[in-house]
């Protein structure tokens, strides 16, 4: 099968700031593939390479069997493109925008309804209604359909649920998954550890670098240790008295509980009676699964000791 | 009992004829963390403005701080501390500077501001940086200096609007344990966030939609009420807007 996208070394630096370093990966068809990471790590300016906005200076970035610096002209036609700003023309009406791309890249709005009617009929009833002026969610869905309306091999979507509330993005996440018929292959870029089960496989990234990559229950069962979920009333005393105890690993606060794993692999007999005696009462000691953020906190830490 | 450190009893904001906040009560203890959550639109904004300060209510009674939000605004405003995502530091003044400009603007003296600033600087580990540019940090960095000078002036409130949109894992649990920290001082925390796994963290919460409060309760008592695993289920049962608004 052929991959859609295939990087092999890339690396980008912008002055002194090594903003990619070594970055390698591939993106089969049709696959829904998710850059997880902070702010900083990169993702934005490797979306940008993928997108033949920006030169890599080193390695090779191939999309749809094309180089990404030769092939710019033709790979534009096969790509929707979503940035991370809003970018689209706040002072044209949501149908001006969406006709304006159709026309930019040779194509009509009639042509290609279907791929997008699932989600501009969200705002079409709003059709007159200056860009600028939407909500969050209906500017997300608008851009959406402005970067899908030429019927792209690929798509590419920045970062596209930052800022939004948590119903129009579970709401964008099914729009994602209802592209899967159309063989559009995604890629998207999220801050947001929890939006990487939406995804087929997922590539960790951070300070530049790959940490990373997998299906998200792979990268969850990576997890080294055996994790504990510790509750107590009094989260913040009984974070300072699990790191206190001598057999702690790690402890770090999850919510509702501490997520905390332990150098021997269990909490140990003495544990409760540690906890009761810092005067930390009704604390409940559970073995849970980890979670992707698990597994990145954890490849953090090895990547600081090296 | 615990004291009582914002009071909202029958909050109404309209702007014209649309009612941004409709009839809001709620009161937030000393010390606690109070997670307020709701969908883009539903009237958080509005609620948080009136709250420090800045925008007064159309009716109703909000308290915060001791001081009355309609009627001694300015002193909300000195006895509250700020801090958002997008801006809270001036990136082209040192940290150093920084400090010394919140802590002037809060209205701290010069002896104060001077031991406030060497303690808070020997407590992020910063002694060696206190003159370096805000724009020379890291993101992470910025965001707990940012909140240890929203609180510099030991506020009995502050109000945190999406504080860790975007930070690493690793400072995102930093910034959290500053956040027990805090409260576990006695400063009440009040975070607006669309992010439901940051929710799971707060002592109480309450999810705003269409203008109103439709639930208010521990996060561990919304998800036995509401049948969910997560806050996030319980805002999407709950949180969908009556109408798709644009």
């Amino acid at each position: 099968m052929q991959k859609v996208i295939e990087s092999i070394g890339v690396g980008k630096k912008f002055g002194a700031t090594q903003a990619l370093k070594d970055i390698s990966f591939e993106v089969n068809e049709s696959e829904i593939f998710g850059f997880i990471g902070p702010d900083g790590a990169g993702k934005t300016t490797l979306f940008r390479i993928i997108a033949t906005l920006l030169l890599p200076d080193e390695g090779k970035m191939k999309v749809l069997g094309l180089d990404a610096i030769t092939g710019f002209k033709e790979l534009r036609s096969n790509i929707g493109y979503m940035p991370g700003r809003f970018s689209l023309y706040q002072d044209l009406s949501v149908e001006e925008n969406l006709n304006f791309y159709a026309t930019v890249f040779g194509t009509t709005v009639q042509e290609n309804y279907d791929l997008i009617s699932d989600i501009y009929s969200h705002i079409e009833p709003f059709k007159k209604r200056l860009a600028g002026k939407l909500s969050g969610g209906m500017k997300q869905k608008l851009a959406l359909s402005c970067a899908l309306i030429h019927k792209p091999r690929l798509l590419v979507l920045d970062e596209p649920t930052t800022g939004v509330d948590a119903v129009s993005r579970s709401e964008f996440w099914n729009m994602l998954a209802k592209l899967r018929k159309y063989k559009i292959t995604i890629i998207v870029s999220t801050p947001y550890m929890d939006e990487a089960m939406k995804c087929d496989r997922v590539a960790l990234i951070q300070d530049g670098r790959v940490l990373s990559i997998d299906t998200p229950q792979k990268i969850r069962e990576g997890f080294s240790k055996k994790l504990f979920r510790i509750r107590a009333e009094d989260k913040y005393r009984l974070l300072i008295a699990l790191r206190r105890y001598p057999n702690t690993n790690t402890a770090y606060p999850f919510g509702d509980s501490m997520h905390v794993t332990f150098i021997d692999n269990a909490p140990g007999d003495s544990l409760p009676g540690f906890l009761e005696s810092e005067g930390i009462s009704g604390v409940t000691i559970e073995e849970s699964g980890a979670g992707i953020e698990d597994r990145f906190l954890e490849l953090m830490n090895i990547g600081t000791t090296i | 009992m615990r004291e009582i450190v914002i009071s909202v009893k029958n909050l109404v904001k309209k702007f014209g004829d649309f009612v941004a906040n409709d009839n809001l009560s709620f009161v937030v203890y000393s010390g606690e963390i109070f997670g307020f959550l709701g969908a883009n639109g539903a009237g958080k904004t509005t609620a948080l403005r009136i709250l420090s300060g800045l925008s007064s209510p159309t009716s109703g009674e909000v308290m915060v701080a001791g001081y009355d939000a309609k009627k001694e605004p300015e002193k909300i405003k000195k006895n509250i501390g700020y801090m958002c995502q997008k801006f809270s530091l001036y990136e082209d003044l040192t940290i150093k500077e920084n400090i010394m400009l919140y802590g002037g603007i809060y209205g701290m003296n010069r002896s104060l501001i001077r031991e406030r600033t060497r303690e808070l600087l020997a407590k992020l580990n910063f002694i060696d940086y206190e003159n370096k540019l805000i724009s020379d940090l890291p993101l992470g960095l910025k965001q707990k200096l940012a909140f240890s000078v929203a609180i510099l002036h030991e506020p009995k409130t502050v109000f945190l609007d999406e504080p860790t949109g975007g930070v690493d894992p690793v400072t995102r649990r930093q910034f959290w344990e500053m956040i027990y920290e805090a409260a576990s001082r006695g400063i009440t925390v009040f975070v607006t966030t669309h992010y439901m796994d940051e929710a799971e963290y707060c002592d109480r919460i309450s999810i705003m939609s269409d203008g109103k409060i439709v639930a208010l309760d521990t996060p561990a008592n919304l998800k036995k009420r509401y049948n969910a695993d997560t806050v996030e289920e319980v805002f999407i049962k709950i949180a969908r807007p009556v109408a798709a608004k644009a």
